[in-house]
């Protein structure tokens, strides 16, 4: 059916009283994802949209039983509201603010790893999807159909991207997850593979990555070894010049290390099948079914 | 600015690699220099100097101050590969430093990091010589597979480290930081036994890397590298370059600082004006101007017009929430480079509002009197209002229905 949510996820919004917050919460509700509340300091008492809204994450999990929760609050406290949701063992928070210093994210990244309550997906991502049950982020809900394929990506764009051409062509999605293209962040590539690997109900995936860091290989590596259904794959930023950071932290060539071609190989040499253009995502994946 | 310590003469090679992040904040060795300083890291004598009677000025007090004839004059530009590129001088005496410092001012050095224009030294750092008895290597960087701060050092100082990386990996001895406890004492051993050094040597390895891992910390860095770092006959440890690039995101914690060691100079003009409209710009050598959402859509945008024949101009991330001005500033970014022969808008909203986008292509086409091509993919949220602004505008719009078309389209419109 699906991986991280569903139609019985209950959403909190942290940071949802801010007009990033309210303009995608309004989106996330019209879509049907169930919010159960707002979290906002100094705000609690009051609603928003007919959604509660607390001061603390230990009150909206105590009163309303949220277990996700979607994070817009800014950067400079972004790290500060992640921590929040850990400390009230929300068990899934995905984070969309972009912009989170790096030495904040590995402050939360060694929280994250001495517990095991909480899963953070992102930041600096689009959010999770299980199309016409939960929306969970800033993603066009419209473009999606229910179906039995997972994508998984660290570009926000180039996911509606993929989504979009799946759509088009009748194949609908279980879950799509951003990753975020940051060099810290909570869920890499492995951990969504292998939750797609035991959903019974997701036959096949398109991963989704680009220029810089290792990810992709290490991903690779494992989808050799573990991954029971076909792969498609693409790599942004074949075309980048060396040394210049595209947009992303992440997003940069060092050294001739985490080029477009090296994970291009690995992905290959792995059994999947790598559009050769953005616009192919969805055909590539079509010609493995 | 003067820096305490050292004595001697010869500076290392200097070496540099690709390390450089084009849109993290990067400053002078000169400033980085005065910023180990402040956190108790030994770097030699030395005075920054904008002309060459300061330059003057400069190694004649260096010269009373310590006793010894040899300074070094350095070109101070944002880029690595100075020494190589004739920017790093080695002299003796006040006559030859003036010498040294007339020559290198205002001369253009070409590095493999500045790209084939070069930059046009405008600062020089004037500094102590010292005696050099081996080089190190030092660096600090955030290291993404264990999500912490990473330690290297070796004792293939003033080398080229991705090669020794390359080719003798055991030579790089590396740790990483445990945010829960930070860097500890045995880590310190670890790194000064893997180096050699006797125990006057370590006790001020310790300290200096104490030093540098709370300025890590504590100033937000992406990178901090010393190459080489030096040990002198005397057992002194001494950064004898320095770099520093910043984290761009924690800006709100340093605003005041980062703006008093920005040299705008450096960087592109076109680039910081696009970074202060929010925008995410780098130039580049093509034809086709590109203005997109999203970082991985632009990258893989560039990379479909290339598929198809075509050059981009440049790479514009407009961002998820991007204003109607922000779009028309886009623009006129993009056609500050004479080069630009169409433009190619590929917009799939997600943040990003189609009906926002549309406004600001429709500004900025009117504004501007736009006489390239355009072609405009529009995709997602509110896409129909978006749509809807584009017929209705009357202007020459070339529409697309997905990437590919939109690609091909402006590929073959910019080639008349």
């Amino acid at each position: 059916m699906s991986i991280l949510v569903d139609k019985n996820t209950r959403v909190v919004v942290q940071g949802m009283t801010g007009s990033v917050g309210q303009f995608h919460t309004e989106q996330m509700l019209a879509y049907g994802t169930n919010i159960v509340a707002g979290c906002t300091p100094g705000r609690g008492g009051q609603s928003l949209m007919d959604v509660p809204v607390f001061d603390t994450m230990r009150d909206v999990v105590k009163q309303t039983g949220a277990n996700a929760s979607c994070v817009f609050v800014p950067p400079p406290f972004a790290a500060d509201a992640i921590l929040e949701a850990v400390d009230a063992e929300v068990p899934l928070v995905v984070c969309i603010t972009e912009g989170i210093p790096v030495m904040d994210m590995i402050k939360v990244r060694r929280v994250l790893d001495s517990q095991d309550k909480t899963r953070l997906i992102g930041p600096n991502c689009p959010g999770v999807i299980t199309p016409d049950q939960c929306k969970i982020g800033i993603m066009p809900g419209h473009v999606h159909k229910a179906g039995r394929i997972g994508v998984v990506s660290k570009s926000g764009t180039l996911t509606y991207e993929a989504v979009g051409q799946l759509t088009v062509l009748g194949i609908g999605q279980s879950t799509a997850v951003g990753i975020g293209g940051d060099p810290i962040n909570g869920t890499d590539f492995i951990d969504v593979l292998k939750l797609f690997n035991e959903d019974p109900n997701t036959d096949g995936a398109i991963l989704i990555g680009e220029i810089g860091g290792n990810a992709e290989e290490q991903a690779a590596a494992w989808i050799k070894q573990n991954f029971k259904k076909p792969v498609a794959g693409f790599i942004a930023g074949r075309t980048a010049p060396p040394g210049k950071r595209m947009g992303h932290a992440g997003a940069i060539i060092s050294g001739g290390k985490g080029t477009a071609d090296a994970k291009i190989e690995a992905l290959e040499d792995a059994g999947v099948k790598v559009a050769p253009t953005p616009s192919d995502m969805g055909a590539t994946l079509q010609s493995l079914l | 600015m003067l820096y305490a310590f050292g004595r001697g003469a010869q500076p290392g090679p200097e070496v540099c690699h690709d390390t450089q992040e084009a849109s993290a904040v990067n400053i002078h060795e000169y400033q980085a220099k005065e910023l180990y300083w402040r956190y108790g890291i030994p770097v030699p004598k030395g005075i920054a100097c904008m002309s060459v009677e300061e330059a003057t000025a400069a190694a004649k007090k260096l010269i009373e101050e310590t006793g010894n004839e040899v300074v070094v004059v350095k070109a101070q530009i944002h880029a690595g590969g100075r020494g190589k590129a004739g920017g790093v001088k080695v002299v003796k005496g006040v006559n030859a430093a003036t010498e040294a410092a007339t020559e290198i001012l205002g001369k253009t050095l070409v590095t493999h990091q500045t790209g084939p224009e070069g930059k046009v030294v405008q600062r020089l750092l004037v500094e102590q010589g010292l005696a050099i008895k081996s080089e190190l290597y030092l660096a600090l960087v955030v290291d993404r597979e264990s999500s912490r701060i990473a330690i290297m050092a070796s004792t293939e100082g003033g080398m080229d480290i991705e090669e020794v990386a390359a080719s003798t990996p055991e030579k790089i001895h590396t740790i990483t930081i445990d945010p829960a406890v930070g860097l500890q004492g045995y880590q310190i051993r670890q790194l000064a036994f893997g180096l050699g050094l006797t125990n006057q040597e370590q006790k001020n390895f310790s300290k200096l890397l104490s030093g540098l891992g709370k300025l890590f910390e504590q100033e937000d860095c992406s990178i901090a590298e010393i190459n080489p770092l030096i040990l002198t006959e005397d057992e002194q440890v001494i950064a004898l370059d320095a770099k520093v690039n910043f984290d761009s995101n924690a800006e709100f914690r340093h605003r005041d600082f980062w703006k008093s060691v920005r040299d705008l100079s450096e960087e592109a003009a076109t680039e910081t004006e696009a970074k202060e409209a929010g925008l995410s710009f780098i130039q580049l050598d093509g034809n086709i101007g590109c203005l997109v959402n999203g970082a991985g859509l632009a990258m893989s945008t560039m990379d479909t017009i290339k598929y198809y024949g075509g050059e981009p101009a440049n790479f514009l991330d407009v961002g998820g929430g991007a204003s109607e001005e922000a779009v028309t500033k886009g623009f006129r970014i993009i056609l500050q480079s004479e080069a630009v022969q169409g433009i190619f808008v590929n917009i799939f909203g997600g943040i990003m509002r189609c009906d926002t986008i549309a406004n600001g292509v429709v500004a900025a086409t009117k504004e501007l009197g736009l006489e390239v091509p355009l072609v405009v993919r529009l995709e997602g949220t509110k896409v129909e209002e978006g749509r809807k602004i584009l017929d209705e505008s009357g202007l020459a719009i070339t529409s697309a229905a997905t990437m590919a078309e939109g690609a091909q389209k402006i590929v073959a419109l910019a080639k008349g």
